[in-house]
């Protein structure tokens, strides 16, 4: 058995049994993996959202403390960077650094100001006067609804930073000069994950916000 | 528009450079670096396996506490909260330190082997499973010395005995160290099982099709799955109880609106589905053993497979049968009592077709096998209590009964541990090329198979007298006093006969007096026989090409045209992943942050204050940032090796 002395790396990809990128098959495994994670919270979260402990089943109206139009807003901030990444991905398939750079970083800017919206709104929920709505409270008396609501989307919003600064590398790595179409799939795995927190937020703001409105 | 400002990337997708961000150490490091970073699956493998089998030890001393303090009524050999913190250590230990890595030191080593992969698909994310799990182990055994020892609040941590107010020790630490180590065990499980989807579905030699894969990598297969669709449920059950300890929230606190009943949902929507992460390895292991001891192929290899993805699929749909009697309403407990019947069937089938399998064929008694058909016995006794469970009335008697510990007894020693230990008997030679002594792995068998039996059989007798579960001493006059004597022997007999047979797994690297094993000791069929013994690092030196599902067994008996091929080796030759600090980096990163998110109060050293707990939290998060962020740079490498054409 001889050896290669030279340390000669060739990045040729083995084919797959089934033709798809080991990397996507990992992703979609997570992705599947994920949903349960969100499920699990979001089922919390419906079992809970009309119980108060003190109040005999009174439900004290959580509309007095949500904002909608915020929340709507950051709604569409947050789809409209699914817009960003999809031709992010499309850009650097074809080799275009410019467009991918400036892509990337209109997802990073969404995925940003929806995330400060997320800040605005649990500090301004937590200290709404008279409304207060906390961890364990809403208008001092104990309640579940804060638990699930800040657990729920306080998990939500960590995807969204996990993905922000998983962007952040990217934007940063373009700049080094070692940016190839061979990262095309790399940064296509990242966009799958950043579409699917995008899903995610499409179920919880009609489950979380709107139905509160509604029933 | 100007195309002079747009960039173009370089279409080169074949040689890309490298950032040399890290000195990673050469494929022939010695010593303890090459354990500590190592990406090789056999490897890691072994590694789960020796860390696991010092875990077994472990709770197995756990359980002689237990047995010692039922000796006779009113013992004093541990006190009522240290009676408490020994089962609830024994059954974490067990479950999630034990008989899960055990499963995942076989589907390391073996199940690349059986697809014909030169490794899994994640070669480092493998290390940092493996580092992962043995943190989570550290994190757990760490509760000991802290305030209030270790949980006392049971593997399955039921709602309110989680609940501050009502520790008996103030402050008591014993459920935060539980908390954060299953939390950390669960990344390792997801991490393994993401790689080992992955692996399964993508890195399978040419002609490997999915109904030719041997029955243990398809049971790989789905308790991975499993395992990616189950633990997210106790990941944030478990962290809904981290808030409610912590930040006050109301979840589980019944005072202020939370309901410890969906504690249970939640844990047994995981609970139920580990069940069958469990076992189901270990029927895997035995459909590999019982053809080779039987000289015939698998009886009914598609309704095995389709059985283990059934079960698999209904052990969703069955958690509820835990909770039969809290009260979930006439629909509910009859809709999983049936569910429940039902998930009988698949089991029956793959026992039937063992049976099958050995029917008219030529059986050699030889340690594996003896293991294997103690398996189904054993497995058998567990199953058929698990189906009267699945009636409510009687399940409602059996509640919280020594009954029930006999029950799940039979299923995961005589289950899932006979099942692991007939799979140690079995590919040892592979691992490390020496044949086992067969005389010692009989007398094993026979003291385990006794020791077993002695233990647990009279449990059932004892449940159906009334003696309670989870209890801490009885009175006299029960008489229960016989049957938990003979328990008791019991148990030091079992623990005799399991020390010895780990005794004789590790011996058998360093043991010189061992006989060689040769390529197939057993005369096996499955691919992994055709290489040599143990494996060489780069396990096929030619990728072979697949022609049929007993592809050992054809190429020595079968016609030409089912003999396996080789395929050609490229100019490259092998190529190999460089070994990388980075998975250990990354995961003593984590373990750090996750100390510091357990101590709550300023560390002191020597009267001295030293650094607050989020201090510790914080530089522990940055190292494991530092260490994903030197793992993207850093890239697979790699080396080429040139085996010749006879090497395998």
């Amino acid at each position: 058995m001889s050896e290669a002395a030279a340390h000669a790396i060739d990045h040729h990809e083995p084919e797959t049994s089934t033709g798809i990128h080991n990397k996507k098959v990992l992703m979609w495994a997570f992705l599947g993996s994920d949903c349960m994670f969100f499920g699990t919270l979001i089922s919390t979260h419906l079992i809970y959202r009309k119980i108060s402990a003190t109040v005999g089943g009174n439900f004290l109206d959580i509309r007095d403390v949500f904002d909608i139009e915020l929340t709507s807003f950051s709604t569409f901030i947050l789809l409209a960077s699914s817009l960003f990444m999809a031709l992010a991905v499309s850009a650097i398939h074809k080799g275009n650094l410019t467009s991918t750079r400036w892509m990337l970083f209109g997802t990073i800017i969404f995925g940003a100001i929806f995330l400060a919206c997320q800040v605005y709104e649990f500090t301004h929920f937590v200290h709404a006067p008279g409304n207060e709505l906390t961890l364990s409270t809403y208008r001092g008396e104990p309640h579940v609804f804060g638990s699930t609501f800040y657990v729920l989307t306080g998990t939500h919003g960590t995807h969204v930073a996990i993905g922000v600064f998983w962007l952040l590398g990217w934007l940063i790595y373009s700049f080094t000069g070692k940016m190839s179409t061979a990262d095309a799939m790399d940064v296509e795995v990242c966009g799958l994950y950043w579409h699917f927190v995008d899903i995610v937020w499409i179920i919880i703001f009609p489950v979380v916000y709107l139905m509160e409105y509604a029933f | 528009m100007a195309t002079e400002s747009i960039k173009y990337l370089s279409p080169d997708t074949d040689n890309k450079t490298e950032t040399k961000v890290f000195p990673r150490p050469d494929q022939h490091a010695k010593g303890i670096v090459n354990w500590l970073t190592t990406i090789d699956h056999k490897k890691i493998g072994i590694m789960y396996g020796v860390s696991a089998l010092f875990f077994l030890l472990l709770g197995g001393l756990e359980a002689l506490l237990i047995r010692s303090q039922l000796w006779s009524h009113n013992m004093e050999v541990l006190t009522n909260r240290e009676y408490n913190q020994m089962f609830t250590m024994h059954g974490t230990t067990m479950v999630f330190l034990v008989i899960m890595p055990l499963s995942a030191a076989f589907f390391n080593f073996i199940m690349p082997l059986q697809i014909g992969a030169r490794d899994v698909a994640f070669p480092r994310m493998n290390t940092l499973s493996l580092w992962c799990f043995i943190a989570g182990g550290i994190i757990l055994n760490l509760s000991w010395f802290f305030t209030g020892g270790s949980p006392a609040i049971g593997w399955f941590g039921y709602a309110p005995l989680t609940d501050n107010r009502f520790a008996e020790v103030l402050g008591d630490m014993g459920p935060d160290f539980w908390i954060f180590s299953l939390q950390v065990l669960g990344v390792a499980s997801l991490l393994a099982s993401f790689n080992f989807i992955t692996t399964i579905i993508n890195m399978r030699a040419p002609g490997m099709t999915m109904m030719r894969l041997p029955v243990f990598t398809w049971m790989t297969l789905i308790v991975s799955f499993l395992i990616i669709l189950a633990f997210p449920a106790i990941t944030i059950a478990l962290v809904e109880l981290m808030f409610d300890r912590t930040y006050d929230t109301n979840f589980y606190d019944f005072l202020e609106g939370g309901k410890p009943h969906l504690w249970q949902h939640l844990f047994w929507i995981f609970g139920h589905p580990e069940v069958y992460i469990l076992i189901l390895p270990a029927m895997g292991i035995v459909s590999e053993i019982i053809p080779v001891f039987s000289r015939k192929p698998l009886f009914g290899y598609g309704l095995i497979v389709f059985s283990g993805a059934i079960i698999g699929f209904m052990g969703f749909a069955v958690w509820s049968h835990h909770m039969f009697t809290t009260g979930m309403g006439i629909v509910a407990t009859s809709a999983f009592s049936i569910l429940t019947m039902l998930i009988a069937i698949p089991t029956g089938v793959k026992i039937f077709n063992w049976i099958g399998t050995m029917w008219g064929g030529r059986i050699r008694f030889e340690t594996p096998m003896l293991f294997a058909l103690g398996f189904i016995t054993m497995f058998m006794v567990g199953g058929f209590t698990g189906i009267m469970h699945s009636s409510v009335p009687i399940d409602a008697q059996h509640q919280d009964s020594y009954f029930v510990v006999a029950h799940f007894h039979y299923v995961l020693i005589g289950g899932a541990l006979f099942g692991l230990f007939a799979g140690f008997y079995f590919w040892i030679p592979k691992l490390t090329g020496k044949m086992l002594n067969e005389k010692l792995g009989k007398f094993v068998f026979t003291l385990m198979f006794i020791g077993f039996n002695l233990t647990f059989f009279p449990m059932h007798y004892l449940g159906m007298i009334g003696q309670p579960r989870r209890t801490h001493s009885y009175n006299e006059g029960h008489g229960f006093e016989t049957w938990n004597q003979i328990a008791t022997i019991g148990a030091f007999i079992l623990g005799i006969g399991i020390a010895i047979g780990i005794y004789q797994f590790i011996t058998a690297a360093f043991n010189k007096k061992l006989k060689s094993a040769g390529k197939n000791p057993w005369d096996a069929r499955t691919l992994e026989w055709t290489l040599s013994s143990p494996v060489k690092e780069y396990n096929f030196a030619r990728t072979p090409i697949i022609k049929s599902r007993d592809q050992a067994w054809e190429n020595s008996y079968g016609p030409k045209e089912n003999h396996s091929e080789k395929e050609p080796l490229g100019d490259h030759g092998v190529h190999m992943p460089d070994r990388s600090w980075c998975p250990l980096i990354t995961s003593i990163g984590l373990f750090i942050f996750v100390l510091g998110l357990l101590f709550r109060e300023s560390i002191e050293v020597s009267g001295s204050y030293f650094a607050t707990p989020y201090e510790v939290a914080i530089g522990g998060c940055s190292v494991f940032v530092l260490g994903i962020i030197l793992w993207a740079l850093e890239g697979p490498a790699g080396y080429h090796l040139f085996p010749k054409e006879n090497e395998e």
